[in-house]
Order: C-alpha cells, then sequence, then structure tokens
C-alpha cells in the first residue's frame, strides 16, 4: 500500500513505452515515444513472454522451463500457475531473461493508450463469444 | 511441442489447445473482486476459454498496520492464491480476468492487479452486502473504475437493483446488473457493460 494516491494510467502514471529492442508496437499504441527510452515498461502479470529463436536454456532450471514454455506467447500470469512459483518470482526471472535478450516481452495495453480503439476492439471480441 | 512433462510434476504447461495464438501480440486485464464465495472463480470460468488457472503471489511485509493479519511482530508473510482465465478477443489481443478477494487484509494483491487494469467487476450476493463496502471505497479511492454485478443466488431474497444501489451508496453512473456467474452469456453480458461504461466514460473525459 504505497498510499501515492497516484490514479492508475494517470498523468506521469506508468505510461508503456514499449521494449526498446523492438518488441511489437502496432496495435492500438500510440505515444510510444514520449519518456526517457531507456525506461523499461514494469513486467506486468499479463505481459506477454516470448522465447527469442536460439535462445540457450543456460543453466537455471528455471530459466529454461520458461524459454520452453514461450515457445509461444505465453502471460506470466500463467508462466506463474504452470510453474507454480509466485508471479514475483516469475517476474524476476523473466527480467534476467529480458535483460539478456533470451525472451521478448510483450507490454500489456490499458485504455489510456488509444481507449477507444482498444475498448472497440475488446467489445468486438466479446461479443463473438 | 514434445516438451518433457512428466518429469516437472507440478511443472506442467498449457494443455493441448490452451497456448496463445502466435500472433497475439498485446493483453488486457479486467478483475473480478467480491467476498468468498460470490462467485468470482465460477464467472471467471463461465466466460474463460481455458480452465481457470491460479497464481499465487506472497508478500513479506512490516505488519505494522495491517493488523488483520495474523503473525508474528516484525515482517509477515502471506500468500494469496488468484483464479484468472483468458478470452482470446482477436488475433491479436488477449483478454485476462483475475478473480481476486475483496478483504482489505488481500489488498497487498491490488498494486500489480490494478495497475493498467481495464477496469473492474464488484461482484456480490446481496445477502452479505457489507463485504463489499471496503472493496467499493477503494476502487473510488483509487480510480479505478467499476460495475457492480449482483450475483444471484436463489435462496436470497430479491432486491431491486436500485434498492441494492442505494444499499451500497454507489454513484447514480455506475452500472449495476444482474449476473448468473454460472451462464457463460449472462456474465460476458457482464463483462460487456463494463466495456461500454468504460467507453462512455473515455467518450465524455474525451469532449472535455
Ligand atoms: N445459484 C448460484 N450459485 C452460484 C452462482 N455463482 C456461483 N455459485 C456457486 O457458489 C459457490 C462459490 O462460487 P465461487 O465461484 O467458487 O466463489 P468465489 O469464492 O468468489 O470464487 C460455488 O458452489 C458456485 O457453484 C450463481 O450465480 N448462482
Ligand atoms: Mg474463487
Amino acid at each position: 500500500m504505497s498510499g501515492t494516491g497516484a490514479r492508475p494510467g494517470g498523468a506521469g502514471g506508468p505510461a508503456r513505452r514499449g521494449w526498446p529492442d523492438g518488441a511489437p508496437e502496432r496495435l492500438y499504441v500510440v505515444g510510444a515515444a514520449e519518456g526517457p527510452p531507456a525506461e523499461r515498461a514494469p513486467l506486468d502479470l499479463v505481459t506477454l513472454v516470448v522465447t527469442r529463436p536460439g535462445a540457450k536454456p543456460g543453466a537455471h532450471p528455471e530459466h529454461g522451463a520458461i524459454l520452453r514454455l514461450c515457445a509461444g506467447p505465453l502471460s506470466i500470469a500463467e508462466l506463474s500457475a504452470y510453474l507454480s512459483l509466485p508471479a514475483s518470482t516469475v517476474t524476476v526471472l523473466v527480467a534476467e531473461l529480458v535483460e539478456d535478450g533470451r525472451v521478448e516481452a510483450r507490454a500489456p495495453m490499458s485504455a489510456t493508450a488509444h481507449p477507444v480503439a482498444l475498448l472497440e476492439a475488446v467489445m468486438d471480441g466479446l461479443s463473438k463469444i | 511441442m514434445g516438451s518433457p512433462r512428466s518429469d516437472l510434476g507440478e511443472r506442467t504447461g498449457p494443455r493441448a489447445g490452451d497456448e496463445l495464438s502466435p500472433s497475439t501480440v498485446a493483453a488486457v486485464k479486467v478483475v473480478v473482486v467480491g467476498g468468498f464465495g460470490v462467485g468470482k472463480t465460477t464467472l471467471v470460468g463461465a466466460v474463460s476459454e481455458i480452465r481457470p488457472l491460479t497464481t499465487e503471489e506472497t508478500m513479506t511485509q512490516a505488519s505494522v498496520g495491517v493488523d488483520d493479519i495474523a503473525g508474528v511482530e516484525g515482517k509477515t508473510r502471506t500468500t494469496v492464491a488468484m483464479d484468472f482465465g483468458r478470452i482470446s478477443l482477436n488475433d491479436e489481443l488477449v483478454l485476462y480476468l483475475f478473480g481476486t478477494p475483496g478483504q482489505e487484509r488481500f489488498w497487498f494483491l491490488w498494486k500489480g492487479l490494478f495497475e493498467g487494469a481495464l477496469g473492474a467487476v464488484v461482484l456480490i450476493d446481496t445477502r452479505r452486502l457489507e463485504v463489499s463496502f471496503d472493496v467499493l471505497g477503494r476502487l473510488e479511492d483509487r480510480g479505478v473504475p467499476f460495475i457492480v454485478a449482483v450475483n444471484c443466488f436463489p435462496d436470497a431474497p430479491p432486491h431491486p437493483l436500485e434498492a441494492i444501489r442505494e444499499a451500497l451508496d454507489l454513484e447514480p453512473s455506475v452500472p449495476i446488473v444482474e449476473c448468473d456467474a454460472r451462464s457463460r452469456a449472462s456474465s460476458r453480458d457482464t463483462l460487456l457493460v463494463l466495456m461500454r461504461y468504460l467507453y462512455d466514460l473515455t467518450a465524455a473525459t474525451q469532449e472535455r
């Protein structure tokens, strides 16, 4: 409970700036260039993780397990569930793999990005289920 | 993918068909919050394309000010499980739905959970309205947009929605709907009410 009183997505909030290493930034993203480029979007429960082609498993078995699971995109929440590890632990492991360039992390979208198009896409998708 | 699963015990992976489409580039999330037994897991399971999964979160913090948590003085460790499900909205976008308990002692979960969330569905059981009071206040304080869904249990006496609105002291603009969390259509419609509300809020902001 930080008590900062910051409104999620409010001005000066944790704007998604995308990853500096070229993760996809199409789809509803606007204003991704704002802010210091070195600042990475924080990893979120719904950040999607994908193993980069040719990534070496390395010595750490948990890293290896993540690399294997993320042959296709998978959220940190799903990784946490499948690995039976707390999401905070998975977040640390994924951050290490991002740092190494062994995985790509696709930052989540929030309604502050491009709300109308995003919400339309959500409503459209939901109405089809 | 031929990955060796048997030697990993609990460490499985997505069941066949539970993989996300490789073209998925981004996720959004919605939180379903309410007291125990109110139907959060049921709602998530009703709309999810995968069997609901569970993620645990652990927090270690000084126990000062967390008198709700039993523990030794000093550091307290708490583990809470959250159920979640998933809906692929199109080839590129996926929605995750998290069910989280509303009691104050679990609010430590909320930081990472509500940041970036589109909004929340507060699920209530009219037999235990008071458990949602704290949640509603907290969401309002944090500026998280939410709707209220009344999960209709058969043995609950019927209440008009406007009476519930009054009892909960909801803003007139906050949608309140009835929901059968066991029904996919009803749960989907509840999510659509949230999205429509968010859409209207956004439109109102942009006109300013
Ligand atoms: N009659 C009825 N029962 C429900 C409904 N939603 C959930 N339940 C039941 O209530 C119990 C608790 O639901 P659950 O989803 O586990 O609650 P949670 O603790 O909020 O996750 C389960 O036995 C459900 O089958 C509903 O809409 N109507
Ligand atoms: Mg539950």
